[in-house]
């Protein structure tokens, strides 16, 4: 049985800002993560990527069980605020709050009501005197869930903010890697696909660097951001390149009005220089590990023969994400370390 | 009612003056400088000032601010404006005419030097609009706008995209000898942008503006000039190749000058990492090498002027999503501090050629009768502590807005005294006792 989590809601410090008071206390030892919030995987360590890793794995052993449901978030209130339409990222979220036994309510919000100026400070303010203990949000704008964040004294969850992070969506990435080649430090990782538009590419990166991976990013130049090197991480526009010795190959949804801006010439040009087919993967190392976080443009950047071959992962990939979301919440609300996890 | 500035450090390189002595002022003018003039002043004849181990300067003048007067009163006025810049230290304001209605009218311009006269408190110099509505299309009667009082034109915050509609301005300010005043931004280049491009609107996934998005808009303008043969001046340039554009520029003789602004030449964009709306500027905050270009162009003359480009802001434009936020920050009230700190401290810029980007050089570019610190001249005359530092508190501005990120920052350079000619007298700003204390 899971703990209790922590009493009450003491969180004060956005994800931004030091450790939080209670932490330095008590030490590392004693609580996990160091924010309120979770905004991104820029601002974890390494020590608290793994801790959330760890808990993952008791966590997804829940779904082996009859009854789906743990006591640990009974009484706490769950918002998933969300700006943009998204439905696996938001049932994901939805389920791992009821299986907490957290009350859920979802809030869809169109795009037109933020150009129409609707006030974000605001809606976070009522929603914080709703009561809510977790704000999960995703918004078409960086840097909106910081807002939120500085805002309330909720926990803040970044559920993809524009193109800058979507760290659960990462970390599931990392839980998949971990489940499937036992390990990450030491791995060649190649991110494919619209790297310029891509907070999973944002996330992973962080994530796969500070777990020790090598990273390299591959797509067409007008899709590379400039000076993502910075970010440490190999830079090519050659596939062929990128997969010689991949042992994981991450490819992202290319989002098809990117050709009518005029970034790349035709979905066919594109397909045939950056798709992962058969013939692709089979020059690949044996076993490659490849992961699309969906929902994939079956035929553009990844064949259906590739995305449902052995290699692949996009289904195991849905269902770590319920657990990793579970593990995130069940920190984020005082959690102790995964020793304390007996599941 | 006579005035004396006594026992300060007297900086004025125009005269070549700099030394420990007294000012004497009387009815509006500078009537003497000299070693001991304020002792023969007894209390009964006037106000005697101690400006000891302060440096005295000519007045200086930030030529790019935004007064938001007409249309935006809850974001600046003209009163709140002028009363910033009185304590920023300076004794005139160039203002953009980007207001609502937008100063394209003789009216305009008119009224905003009547508000100025009755509300204002320092020097208001009304900048006019190239286009009507700026808009881009139909030249504005620049005729009437001069006539009216306007000492420059630009659609600023606006770039004139079409080539020939710039062109045109040019060739006919230069019958006025004003100035164009240009910003520089290809639109098609920078549109949806946020901060600069480059590693950090990588890492934070906000959209970039690249460097190239001012420079074509540089380069082109400079080529205008160099067809008109009129005078342009580059508002707010903040890369390293705008600078280095401006400087060859100069020397096949064109008549470009250029200005920079304290934020350009203090902070980099790694200032945006935490998506605080306050670093939201257009130009965007560029990196360490475009730091570094602006220094050595403020060193070397390439960058004539220093300009706050104060952009007034209401809490609610700011306080949203980082792409949504309104772009532009306050400035008039930590422009010279942050030139003391950044430039003086630091050795790019010795006190008197802070002058020359402060207080001449702006007076040239805009056509001002500009004598300095000499007797029968205006007494417009800036007092500052160069060595005595406080730490920046927005809510003590006299600006209605609070947008400034250099909110709790430690700075030299503390504002003493503000004199202001006038007709027959001079208004003074002097700073409150307590905050000389601290």
């Amino acid at each position: 049985m899971l703990p209790a989590p922590g009493s009450g809601c003491r969180r004060l410090r956005p994800g931004l800002s030091g450790p939080r008071e209670d932490v330095k206390q008590r030490g590392k030892d004693g609580m996990p993560l160091r924010h309120k919030d979770l905004l991104g995987l820029e601002y974890l360590e390494r020590e608290e990527i793994e801790l959330i890793l760890d808990t993952a794995v008791p966590m997804k052993e829940i779904f082996t069980r009859e009854i789906k449901k743990l006591p640990t978030l009974r009484g706490k209130t769950m918002v998933n605020l969300f700006y943009e339409p998204s439905t696996r990222t938001r049932t994901s979220f939805e389920l791992a709050g009821k299986w907490m036994s957290a009350d859920v309510t979802n809030i869809a919000t169109s795009t037109s009501s933020v150009v129409k100026g609707e006030n974000l400070k605001d809606t976070a303010r009522t929603l914080a005197a709703l009561g809510a203990n977790f704000i999960v949000i995703r918004h078409q704008m960086a840097g909106a869930p910081h807002l939120v964040a500085r805002t309330v004294t909720a926990s803040v969850i970044n559920a993809g903010d524009g193109r800058h992070e979507h760290p659960t969506q990462a970390l599931l990435d990392l839980f998949t890697i971990r489940e499937r080649l036992g390990r990450i430090e030491g791995l060649k990782v190649a991110i494919v696909g619209d790297i310029l538009h891509s907070r999973v590419a944002r996330s992973n990166i962080w994530g796969l660097t500070k777990l020790g991976a090598h990273v390299t990013v591959c797509g067409p130049r007008t899709l590379i951001p400039p000076e993502i090197s910075g970010m440490g991480v190999e830079v090519t526009c050659d596939l062929d390149e990128a997969l010689a010795d991949a042992d994981v190959v991450n490819v992202l949804r290319l989002q098809l009005e990117r050709q009518r801006k005029g970034l790349f010439p035709s979905i066919r040009e594109y397909s045939e220089m950056y798709g992962l087919t058969r013939k692709r993967v089979e020059k690949c190392k044996r076993g490659v590990l490849i992961l699309h976080p969906g929902p994939a443009n079956l035929g553009v950047e990844i064949t259906e023969e590739v995305a449902e071959s052995q290699n692949a992962a996009i289904h195991g990939q849905v269902t770590n994400g319920i657990a990793c979301r579970m593990a995130v919440l069940y920190l984020l609300s005082g959690g102790g370390k995964p020793s304390e996890v007996s599941a | 009612m006579k005035l004396a500035l006594k026992g300060g450090r007297v900086v004025d390189p125009r005269n070549g003056l700099d030394g420990t002595m007294d000012v004497l002022i009387e009815e509006g003018k500078i009537v003497a400088i000299g070693m001991d003039l304020g002792g023969s002043l007894g209390p009964q004849d006037g106000r005697v000032l101690d400006v000891s181990g302060k440096a005295v300067l000519p007045g200086l003048i930030d030529m790019h601010v935004h007064l938001r007067e007409p249309g935006r009163e809850d974001e600046e006025t003209i009163e709140t404006g002028t009363l910033a810049a009185a304590r920023g230290g300076f004794v005139a304001v160039a203002c953009m005419p980007n207001t609502d209605p937008p100063l394209d009218t003789g009216a305009a311009v008119t009224f905003v030097l009547s508000r100025a006269r009755e509300t204002g408190h320092v020097r208001v110099l009304p900048v006019g609009a190239i286009t009507k509505g700026l808009a881009g299309v139909e030249l504005a009667e620049v005729g009437e706008l001069r006539k009216a009082g306007a000492v420059a034109i630009s659609d600023d915050g606006h770039p004139v995209a079409s080539s020939r509609v710039m062109r045109y301005a040019m060739e006919y300010a230069s019958m006025f000898d004003i100035p164009v005043i240009s910003h520089a931004e290809d639109v098609e280049l920078s549109a949806g942008g946020a901060i600069n491009e480059g590693y950090w609107s990588t890492r934070l996934g906000l959209p970039g503006i690249p460097a190239a998005a001012e420079e074509a808009m540089v380069a082109r303008d400079i080529l205008l000039a160099e067809l008109t043969g009129a005078r342009l001046h580059i508002a707010h340039v903040s890369t390293a190749g705008s600078v280095d554009l401006v400087r060859r520029a100069k020397e096949r003789g064109v008549k470009v000058t250029c200005e920079a602004t304290p934020h350009h030449f203090t902070l980099t964009d790694a200032a945006t990492a935490g998506y605080d709306a306050n670093t939201k500027v257009n130009p965007p905050l560029r990196t360490e090498r475009d730091v570094e270009a602006l220094r050595r162009g403020l060193a070397d003359g390439t960058i004539d002027a220093i300009a706050s480009d104060h952009a007034p802001h209401t809490a609610e434009e700011k306080e949203v999503e980082y792409e949504l936020a309104a772009f532009g920050m306050i400035g008039l009230e930590t422009a010279l501090p942050l030139a003391i700190t950044e430039l003086v401290k630091t050795g790019v810029l010795a006190l008197g050629q802070l002058v020359e980007r402060m207080s001449y050089a702006p007076a040239r570019i805009l056509g001002l009768d500009w004598p300095g610190l000499v007797p029968g001249a205006p007494a417009n005359i800036t007092v500052v502590d160069p060595d005595a530092s406080f730490t920046v508190d927005p809510s003590t501005f006299a600006s209605l807005s609070r947008n400034t990120p250099f909110g709790g920052r430690r700075l030299f350079g503390r504002v003493f005294a503000t004199v202001v000619a006038k007709e027959g007298s001079v208004e003074i700003w002097t700073a409150p006792e307590d905050a000389a204390r601290s």
